[in-house]
């Protein structure tokens, strides 16, 4: 049984924040939950797509976040309770959704997980998705603690039923990716049927309705007001005149600094966990007990702009301060010590700095950057068109995923990366403004998530570049999750249909498609070559399983290969052009290949001048 | 219980985060308070993985620089990078086999003397057990239990309010039973290795 559906109410277990947020949706009796995978929220779905292997719960990955949140949002309207979870920037696919299912609401609970990425451990921006409570109009509920965000996801659920309408949970990477101890609640029988009663003055958007609904949102809005008051989630603690005002993490590093500064005599928190809309005069009846008051929160000054506002109505003049140059940056995250410095600044207390040795004498320590691994395709694929592209001046919109790391030298096979789906739309300028050859790279996953559209425009409005999608058969970067072209057969799993990227691509009507397999050298740069000099929208399927993909199922065959000392001239294309991992220089400053890493994928069999790479003997 | 804070930094597939799962499950054992946290985005493609562990009454999962009581480096290198998590007390435990970047590898870069690298921690820091725990995994049957070898240091540390016997406890619940036997003769062989070292 999945350790997630132990049922000892009062057991403990060291878990996953995402793990803890997952067993939090168990124990609500969530029985619908869709998602497409982000770090750092992939682990909340991973563990609800194998519980849903094994019970009544539904899951699915769905082509994207917009996708998925319209598909838990029907079921949450059927009146069954439903999760969807995505990282921050997912969001934004699923903002126009978000926006007007705000003013339709739901019937039975929703929840909806945004995890934010401070400091862009694995994204591409660290945007605060706090805004999106605002924007939206929807309650928010932010957890402090692993052992928190558990507790929090049954008390969201109930919340939403209570206010008609779905709630957001908003984390950052550090409940995500944190482990804590965590005591296992009752689990609530999921309801798995519903049923959609028609009403079309409710869940029918034309202007007319949504006059009424944005009305009822912003009675809704009142509501969540009067409960955010009162909410066990909100609370002040401690005695004095100091205020702190915090929300998230913030509130971890604000208490040990607390402590450490010995000020528990002196000061007064508030911890902000129902933080959408913001508890008003719960706030203001804080800050007539403050002489002065410091907001500690990442990211965007969010609360500090409502604290202040807030103040101002109450006509308190008192110093409300937060982000600031001698006090807190929006830049990246939070760690304790910088949170006890800008507590000590602000309160005007000496603070000892942290005795970091002096590490002024260190030697130049190797970077360590994360590689395209050993036998992977998207090198392969890369080199392939690095070489049919020979002689042109090219531009090369990439997209996101493994293949993204392929913008580091000596591949240097990316130029121009924002979103999911950008390389296929941005080819489209590109090409139309300039003379270079464009050539877009994206990734299979990244193809069904949002490269489609961009592909019709291209073909409409008779766009003229080449596409490479690169299929590795699984969404890697994130863990291997499934997407629509997956064969779900290879997962032993039944009762799910396969998209042809082909068949798409051909449907679309793109007149020059060519199917490659990048382990073959040759035909690869013949064919690209070929794609390169069609007038046009061309695709380019370069097709070979994900090296790590092929391992966990079992499915890698090829042998190893080595480096024949007497045949090699020290040429080094092996490595100055495919930068394998599994090369390197032996003590005579010879070429090599370490037999464990090699994953005899034999490109470089097939580029060395010499055919000095010959296959491991028995 | 005073705080105590222990970084563990490692390349990807070294088995930190799992010798962090059994550190955390000692301590549950042992019923002291634990929160970790871990960066882990690109492991899998030979990227640096670093866990923090906070013991006792914290409510922070992540570790500031000049903050680590106990720095433990799966990779001589990495143990130098993480260098500005300690401080003049701090005990570090660290394995001498390294593990080669590929500009390393492919004479693009230069990997520190192992002898520098001892030299730069013994100065800066309290304490330096170093020894080598590809070795100790190799005699103890699996050259994968490195993790296990330097777990078995931090216990004979006595650093963390935990016993050796809980430590074990963890090994046997949260590792694979097959490597079971591996994992606590790796464990037992870091122990008394940095006993003898330091």
């Amino acid at each position: 049984m999945h350790k997630l559906l132990t049922d000892h109410p009062g057991q403990k277990l060291l878990l996953l924040g995402n793990e803890a947020i997952a067993r939090g949706a168990v124990e609500a009796g969530v029985a619908f939950a869709s998602t497409y995978p982000g770090t750092p929220s992939s682990e909340i779905s991973f563990n609800l797509f194998q519980i849903s292997r094994e019970s009544d719960l539904y899951f699915e990955y769905s082509t994207n976040e917009k996708v998925a949140l319209e598909v838990s949002a029907a079921a949450a309207n059927a009146g069954v309770r439903s999760m969807c979870m995505m990282k921050h920037v997912g969001l934004n696919v699923a903002a126009d959704v978000l926006m007007t299912l705000a003013y339709l609401g739901t019937k039975g609970g929703m929840v909806i997980v945004t995890a934010d990425d401070p400091f862009m451990f694995s994204s591409q921006n660290e945007q605060d998705n706090r805004y999106y409570a605002k924007l939206s109009g929807l309650p928010q509920l932010e957890p402090s603690s692993v052992e928190e965000a558990k507790a929090m996801i049954p008390y969201a659920f109930d919340l939403s039923e209570k206010l008609g309408e779905p709630v957001l949970f908003r984390t950052t990477t550090r409940i995500n990716h944190s482990n804590a101890v965590v005591t296992l609640g009752e689990i609530r029988d999921r309801k798995a049927k519903g049923d959609f009663v028609k009403n079309p003055f409710q869940y029918v958007c034309v202007p007319a309705v949504s006059r009424k609904l944005h009305v009822q949102l912003l009675e809704n809005m009142d509501k969540a007001r009067h409960m955010a008051e009162t909410s066990a989630y909100n609370f002040a603690e401690g005695q004095g005149k100091w205020g702190i005002v915090c929300n998230g993490v913030s509130y971890n590093y604000v208490s040990d600094a607390v402590a450490d500064l010995k000020i528990g005599d002196r000061t007064r928190i508030l911890r902000l966990g129902f933080s959408h809309p913001l508890p008003e005069k719960m706030i203001k009846d804080f800050l007539r007990e403050c002489e002065k008051v410091l907001v500690v929160e990442e990211g965007e000054p969010v609360m500090e702009e409502a604290v202040k506002a807030f103040a101002q109505e109450a006509g308190l003049t008192l110093s409300i301060r937060g982000k600031a140059p001698d006090l807190f940056s929006r830049l990246y995250e939070f760690d304790p010590a910088m949170v006890r410095k800008g507590m000590a600044v602000f309160f005007g207390l000496p603070c000892p700095a942290p005795a970091v040795p002096d590490l002024s004498d260190l030697p130049a320590i190797p970077q360590r950057p994360p590689t395209l691994c050993a036998g992977c395709s998207h090198r392969a694929t890369y080199y392939a068109v690095k070489k049919a592209a020979e002689g042109r001046e090219t531009i090369y919109p990439s997209d996101i995923g493994c293949y993204t790391l392929g913008f580091l030298p000596p591949l240097s096979m990316a130029d121009f990366v924002i979103c999911m789906g950008a390389s296929v739309g941005t080819s489209c300028g590109f090409s139309k403004v300039t003379d270079k050859k464009v050539i877009a790279f994206i990734g299979d996953s990244t193809f069904f998530h949002s490269g489609i559209a961009g592909l019709i425009n291209a073909v409409f409005n008779r766009h003229n570049f080449t596409l490479v999608i690169l299929d590795n058969g699984t969404t890697a970067m994130t863990g291997h999750q499934p997407h629509p072209g997956v064969d779900m057969t290879k997962l032993k799993m039944e009762g799910y249909g396969r998209v042809s990227i082909e068949a798409v691509v051909r449907g679309i009507g793109v007149e020059h498609v060519t199917v490659i397999k990048p382990f073959q050298v040759k035909k690869s740069i013949a064919a690209v070559r070929e794609a390169l000099d069609f007038q046009g929208v061309s695709v380019i399927i370069s097709q070979e399983m994900c090296s790590l993909y092929a391992k966990s199922l079992k499915e890698h065959k090829a042998r190893p290969f080595s480096v024949d000392p007497e045949k090699c001239r020290n040429h080094r294309n092996c490595i100055d052009d495919l930068a394998c991992p599994a090369f390197y220089l032996n003590k005579d400053g010879g070429v090599a290949i370490d037999p464990e890493l090699c994953w005899g994928c034999a490109v470089c069999v097939q580029i060395c001048p010499e055919k000095a790479i010959v296959p491991v003997k028995k | 219980m005073d705080i105590k804070r222990l970084i563990i930094v490692a390349v990807g597939g070294q088995g930190n985060l799992l010798a962090s799962r059994v550190i955390g499950e000692a301590a549950m054992l042992s019923d002291v308070a634990v929160r970790m946290s871990e960066i882990h985005g690109m492991a899998q493609r030979g990227g640096v993985v670093e866990s923090a562990i906070v013991f006792g009454d914290a409510r922070s999962t992540i570790i500031s620089d000049g903050e680590a009581d106990l720095l433990v480096g799966f990779e001589p290198a990495e143990t130098l990078r993480a260098l500005n998590k300690c401080n003049g007390k701090t005990t570090v435990i660290t394995n001498l086999s390294p593990l080669s970047p590929f500009t390393v590898t492919i004479g693009k870069a230069v990997y520190p003397k192992l002898s520098q690298i001892q030299e730069l921690i013994r100065a800066k820091t309290g304490k330096l057990i170093a020894f080598d725990a590809r070795n100790l995994a190799e005699q103890a049957g699996n050259v994968m239990a490195v993790n296990m070898v330097l777990v078995g240091a931090i216990a004979q540390t006595g650093i963390l309010p935990i016993s050796a016997e809980n430590f074990r406890q963890a090994i046997r619940s949260k590792t694979k039973k097959a490597f079971a036997e591996v994992n606590l003769r790796a464990f037992d062989l870091g122990f008394a290795e940095a006993g003898k070292t330091g």
